[in-house]
């Protein structure tokens, strides 16, 4: 009797009106940010034969958020993004994507395939391979041997890639092989392919360095439209772009936060200025 | 948006059409001609029947390379051990089939073992009588090594150079051990004297016209095999992991499951040739596992050109009818004959001989859009 009336209830559950399906339910990533940040570092600190390139870094990045982050040359920008991304092991302290995965016990893809995707700060794209080919590959879904062997493109990854295409302005360019696309092209190309794989979280590691006028303005278009629908971290040098940007601005220096704020207020901080003064090929906006 | 993604079949490929259909017509003509009578003056002798699927080996093995170099990147100096691993297996089972035809008459064991003063088969010889064991063991033994080997050099990312290095000491302590008596391979003699395969005489005509189509087959099954991974995603991805290791890593790929996946078919692929190759030659010694073997065999694929698969093929054959021509005026200055066309062609023809056809359609496609960008 206790058996059929399980039965019936599980039958009930499955016939709920206000239910879908799990199968149905499109695919969310795993990561839960409802009680908090999507990127969370605290007391991180590594170093390098003795030199500390990252120093008690506390870091806070929030959900949908668009942060930028700036500092002079070997502040340890670079070696925050290597450690996010599982390249670098911290000496001590931790790192949390959401409030589940713990990313220091992750390694370089399966933290990728969570949803953090990152652009160098030298733009790789695969040369020999075209524009359409190159998004094709950072496509999110099964990335196994034999599953990548037996893959078909279909329609629906086709549509993802021309969407993509239009979001980075390459649909013109998607046959050309990526090496003779120009350097500011690269970048949207790189930017793409992190697109490709649905990010939670963008690393974006100096987007503009090398770029014209023209396509700096494209790139803060782009990066601006990328927030909201998934959380953007731009590093960068250039303090005209940052301006254009930024709502938040962290100043890292010598592998610690030395100021978070507005851009306004950051500017106006006398340690930044410091900092800065020191080092005089910065232009500080 | 129009797509230029692969859409054509396997065999509506322009390039793979020539070399299936090159293969073919050689072989059909070379086998036809050896069946004329000797004075005609189409006549191919058996001999050279043997010498050219001996050549079609080695552009299987070329083949192999050409895979996990030309489009992995991974340069591999060692691949003549997979090929030599392959050879020996095949030569373990027509020792097995000489019986008590030995000169020593010992129905139980091969002659080097009687003159070592053995009285038992070592265990690893076991099963070898079986021709299916044996062509298990072709891909098995080439395999399982590449996979060990693979799995311990690309989980600790060894790479480059340092990787080469490592393939060339494989090939060499191989060698050194394949030379003492004691590890029951025959030492310095290998393994020769065979008399029968699949109850055919090895040195009958007909034998050696089967043995050389067989060859034929087989490279065309492994061009089709390398083929079909080289124009799949997953090619795409072995050139992404040649052009960007780190790259590839971050969207998501597991780098070293994919060399490993790519060295072990390879591998095999190299253990195949291997095995058509004894019966032909009629010998499998430690020479093969020679590091300067290993050497060569990049050097065809260099001058055939990478990453385009036929270009191996074409480099193999042409290097070795060259190989074959000139040891028979000058054997000295072989060496330097190949030393020497390896630097003119990298010099005159960076992408090989395969760079001087342009029927590939990655390179049309490559000069479209070069137009296009110029327009
Ligand atoms: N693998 C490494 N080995 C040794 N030192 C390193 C390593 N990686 C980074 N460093 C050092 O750590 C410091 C921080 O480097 P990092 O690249 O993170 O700086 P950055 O803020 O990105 O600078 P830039 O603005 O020039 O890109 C530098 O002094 C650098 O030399
Ligand atoms: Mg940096």
């Amino acid at each position: 009797m206790n058996k059929v009336n399980a039965t019936l209830k599980r039958v009930r559950e499955l016939a709920r009106p206000d239910r879908v399906f799990d199968f149905m339910v499109p695919q969310e990533s795993p990561v839960d940010t409802r009680h908090g940040p999507i990127l969370y570092l605290e007391d991180v600190s590594v170093s390098f034969d003795g030199f500390k390139a990252i120093n008690n870094l506390n870091l806070t990045i929030d959900d949908g958020e668009l942060r930028c982050i700036i500092g002079p040359n070997g502040a340890g920008k670079t070696t925050m993004m290597d450690i996010i991304t599982g390249k670098t092991r911290p000496d001590s302290g931790q790192a949390w994507f959401g409030s589940r995965h713990n990313l220091l016990s992750l390694s370089e893809p399966e933290i990728a395939r969570l949803g953090i995707g990152r652009k160098f700060q030298k733009p790789t794209v695969f040369e020999a391979l075209s524009v359409f080919e190159n998004l094709e590959l950072a496509m999110a879904g099964d990335k196994r041997v034999w599953a990548t062997f037996t893959a078909r493109l279909n329609s629906e990854s086709r549509g993802r890639i021309d969407e993509v295409l239009d979001t980075i302005g390459l649909a013109q360019e998607y046959r050309r092989p990526a090496g003779v696309l120009s350097h500011g092209q690269k970048q949207w190309l790189e930017i793409g392919m992190l697109l490709m794989q649905r990010p939670r979280l963008l690393l974006v590691d100096e987007p503009v360095a090398g770029m014209t006028e023209q396509e700096m303005q494209r790139t803060a278009e782009l990066l601006t439209r990328l927030a909201g629908q998934q959380s953007v971290v731009v590093v960068e040098h250039d303090m005209g772009f940052v301006r254009s940007i930024a709502r938040t601005v962290t100043v890292l220096h010598q592998g610690s936060v030395l100021a978070e704020g507005s851009m306004d207020e950051v500017s106006n901080d006398p340690k930044v200025v410091e900092v800065y003064l020191g080092a005089p090929q910065e232009e500080m906006a | 948006m129009m797509q230029d993604v692969q859409t054509t079949s396997l065999f509506k490929e322009r390039s793979t059409l020539l070399v299936l259909g090159a293969l073919l017509v050689v072989t059909v003509a070379v086998t036809l001609a050896n069946l004329l009578p000797q004075g005609h003056p189409l006549y191919v002798s058996t001999f050279t029947v043997s010498l050219l699927g001996k050549y079609l080996c080695y552009a299987l093995l070329a083949v192999a390379l050409d895979l996990v170099w030309g489009y992995l990147g991974i340069l591999s100096l060692g691949h003549g051990a997979f090929f030599a691993l392959g050879g020996y297996a095949m030569g373990m089972y027509l020792m097995r089939q000489i019986g008590a035809r030995g000169v020593y008459g010992n129905p139980e064991l091969p002659d080097f073992m009687v003159f070592l003063n053995w009285h038992e088969l070592p265990w690893y010889w076991h099963g070898f009588s079986s021709f299916p064991f044996a062509m298990a063991m072709v891909l098995l033994v080439p395999g399982a090594l590449a996979f060990v080997f693979g799995w311990l050099a690309f989980r600790s990312r060894v790479s480059g150079v340092y990787f080469s290095i490592i393939t060339q000491a494989l090939t060499y302590a191989l060698m050194l051990a394949f030379y003492r008596n004691e590890m029951g391979f025959g030492g310095n003699n290998g393994l020769t004297d065979f008399k029968e395969i699949l109850g055919a005489d090895v040195w009958a005509e007909d034998t050696r016209r089967t043995m050389f189509i067989a060859s034929s087959v087989a490279l065309a099954a492994g061009y089709l095999i390398c083929r079909a991974i080289t124009r799949s995603r997953l090619g795409r991805l072995c050139v992404a992991v040649r052009d960007s290791e780190a790259r590839t890593r971050f969207i998501g790929y597991r780098v070293e499951h994919v060399k490993l996946a790519v060295f072990v078919v390879s591998a095999m692929l190299a253990g195949v040739a291997g095995a058509l190759y004894v019966p032909q030659v009629g010998i499998i010694n430690p020479d093969q596992f020679s590091p300067l073997f290993s050497i060569e065999l990049v050097v065809w694929v260099a001058l055939g050109g990478r990453a385009t698969l036929y270009g191996a093929i074409i480099g193999a054959l042409v290097v070795n009818y060259l190989k074959t021509v000139f040891t028979g005026v000058m054997p000295e200055a072989w060496l330097f004959a190949l030393g020497g066309l390896f630097v003119l062609v990298t010099v005159a023809l960076p992408k090989g001989i395969a760079g001087l056809l342009r029927f590939r359609q990655g390179q049309a496609r490559t000069a479209a859009s070069r137009q296009e960008a110029k327009a």
